[in-house]
């Protein structure tokens, strides 16, 4: 809204977007197009897009495809972040397939596929997404525990998967975890090393901000440069991430918002 | 002020129309957080960057320290009573008193609603200490709020399916049974971003116009303001917080893209507020100046 302060912030791509519809309730208007006017309308310059509906079905290959077309006309500003589901035979060729397709970086959904945090086939994703230069995107959660329907029972990501990815000897992808609050963030962060802390990224669209302050702690001790933008199109109000920027504390906090990472500098453009 | 102290010549994030936030709590230093002075300036100092003219906010007793907080011991209830009272008193433009009370102890509870009002308190705060429904209790309370006319902010959990530790929680089916009983009452019902199914809410509460809802809570769904502004109108809801500014932020900066006209916001800002409180309680607050706003 034009009424509305807030602080400026230079060009980004969003980390966390989807487009589909949503197993446990409505989400209004999941489009591509739309997406692409609420981007520029909150200020982001490109999305990573996950096709939504595919995150809980079996076989992610079919999802993809309609991923791919759906985004054809807009891939001047949502690239795919398709879905690589490592126990499933020839993901290998589905990662190839991303690549080839342009996706800066894969989702991958652990839980929803049964996948416990020392399972190989995620450790093996892992290390094939540093090898083909695409980040590796996991999400905490798509709604809050409180309102799930009863058939998701999948349960949360935990911070023990992500560090044993980030702790693969080798690792050279970069991963980006979306929907941590405080508690997961400073349980992966300060359990890895600090080599292996540079590998791991975090949106903050579930980090709550005044009066508790958990963002402010989080850029003042995780730091500014490990938090990446994120929309969470269209499950959540897009302006999320920016309130929690505008309502860090004015001051050292506030140039420390500059050094927030983004899709274009997590995964550039290859 | 803290860290955050505000800058001259910004204008409030939320917008220069006025803005009260009819879901607010502080907390004493009888909780059980060393951080509790810092987290009432955060509220009060974030409030002024918001914009928020008004907070009208409760404690709940010890917030778990010496009690539990939505089974507050009465004597605990009396002290945070006393302690959002004088803060009310202290900045008395900026913040408004509910009297908060647990209503399984219903003599002292309607004792602190006539001390309350009689010190400025202008609404009753029922926490989850009984369920809605059970009217040999919670009767007496709707009673008192139709007499001294002040609306009744009840804790609800959306679609509540089964019992949630640490708090006996209605939801708007519930709510809705008590308040068809009192007609005269205009119960706010708290935070549909609060938890639970917010779906559920909406037609669970249509048909009792005494309902009013907030949008308070760290739920910021895709659809949630949608939904409720096509089910009970912008007449019937307004914007709060709750214990999360961020998303307060958030939802207020949504509400023109939620299908809300310039009319429906300012109604959920702060015309409905001024509607269901006692007539004068923002008159101070909706003249005042933000601070270095």
């Amino acid at each position: 809204m034009s009424e509305m302060a807030s602080v400026t912030s230079p060009a980004r791509v969003d980390t966390c977007a989807w487009i589909g519809g949503y197993p446990f309730r409505d989400v209004p208007h999941p489009d591509p197009d739309v997406l692409v006017r609420v981007l520029e309308r909150e200020g982001f310059t490109g999305a990573w897009v996950g096709h939504l509906p595919g995150a809980f079905h079996r076989d992610p290959v079919p999802a993809n495809r309609s991923l791919y077309t759906a985004l054809a006309p807009h891939r001047a500003v949502l690239a795919p972040a398709p879905i690589v589901r490592p126990d499933w035979p020839k993901w290998e060729q589905t990662l190839r397939n991303a690549v080839d397709e342009g996706a800066p970086a894969i989702r991958a959904y652990p839980t929803l596929w049964g996948l416990g945090a020392e399972h190989l086939a995620m450790a093996e994703l892992a290390l094939a997404c540093g090898e083909a230069g695409v980040a590796l995107h996991l999400t905490v959660r798509f709604e809050d525990v409180r309102q799930r329907h009863p058939l998701d029972t999948a349960g949360d990501l935990t911070a023990a998967h992500v560090r044993r990815l980030a702790r693969l000897p080798g690792l050279r992808a970069n991963i980006v975890v979306a929907g941590a609050g405080r508690e997961f963030i400073e349980e992966t962060h300060w359990g890895l090393t600090p080599e292996e802390q540079q590998r791991v990224f975090y949106d903050w669209h579930w980090v709550w901000g005044p009066p508790e302050d958990h963002f402010a702690h989080l850029v003042r001790t995780v730091g500014a440069e490990r938090f990446a933008w994120a929309s969470w199109w269209p499950l959540r109000l897009t302006q999320q991430a920016q309130a929690l920027v505008d309502l860090l504390p004015r001051g050292p906090l506030e140039d420390h918002a500059r050094s927030f990472a983004h899709g274009g500098t997590i995964a550039p453009p290859r | 002020m803290t860290e955050s102290s505000t800058t001259m010549n910004m204008p409030p994030l939320g917008g220069a129309e006025p803005l009260i936030d009819p879901h607010a709590h502080f907390h004493t230093p009888l909780t059980n957080r060393g951080d509790w002075a810092r987290y009432n300036a955060s509220r009060l100092d974030v409030g002024e960057r918001i914009g928020i003219r008004c907070h009208v906010a409760s404690i709940l007793g010890s917030w778990g320290a010496t009690s539990p907080t939505y089974f507050a011991s009465p004597d605990d209830q009396t002290r945070a009573n006393d302690f959002m009272l004088d803060l009310a008193d202290q900045h008395a433009d900026r913040v408004r008193a509910y009297v908060a009370v647990n209503p399984n102890f219903t003599a002292h509870a309607l004792a602190e609603i006539e001390r309350g009002m009689a010190r400025g308190a202008v609404g009753i705060k029922l926490a989850a200490a009984r369920r809605t429904t059970d009217f040999a209790l919670l009767d007496e309370i709707g009673a008192a709020a139709a007499h001294f006319g002040v609306p009744v902010l009840q804790h609800i959990w959306q679609h509540r399916r089964r019992e949630w530790p640490n708090q006996e929680a209605s939801d708007g089916v519930e709510l809705a049974r008590l308040a068809v009983r009192h007609p005269t009452v205009t119960f706010l019902l708290a935070h549909i971003g609060g938890g639970g199914d917010w779906a559920h809410t909406n037609p669970a509460v249509v048909d009792v116009p005494n309902i009013v809802m907030d949008f308070s809570g760290s739920g910021i769904d895709r659809g949630m303001i949608d939904e409720a502004l096509r089910w009970v109108g912008a007449q019937r809801l307004l914007w709060a917080c709750d214990l999360t500014l961020c998303t307060g932020l958030t939802k207020l900066r949504a509400l023109a893209y939620a299908g809300a006209s310039p009319n429906d916001i300012a109604d959920m800002r702060w015309r409905n507020a001024v509607r269901i409180f006692p007539r004068g309680t923002f008159d101070a607050s909706l003249e005042r100046p933000l601070e270095a706003a």
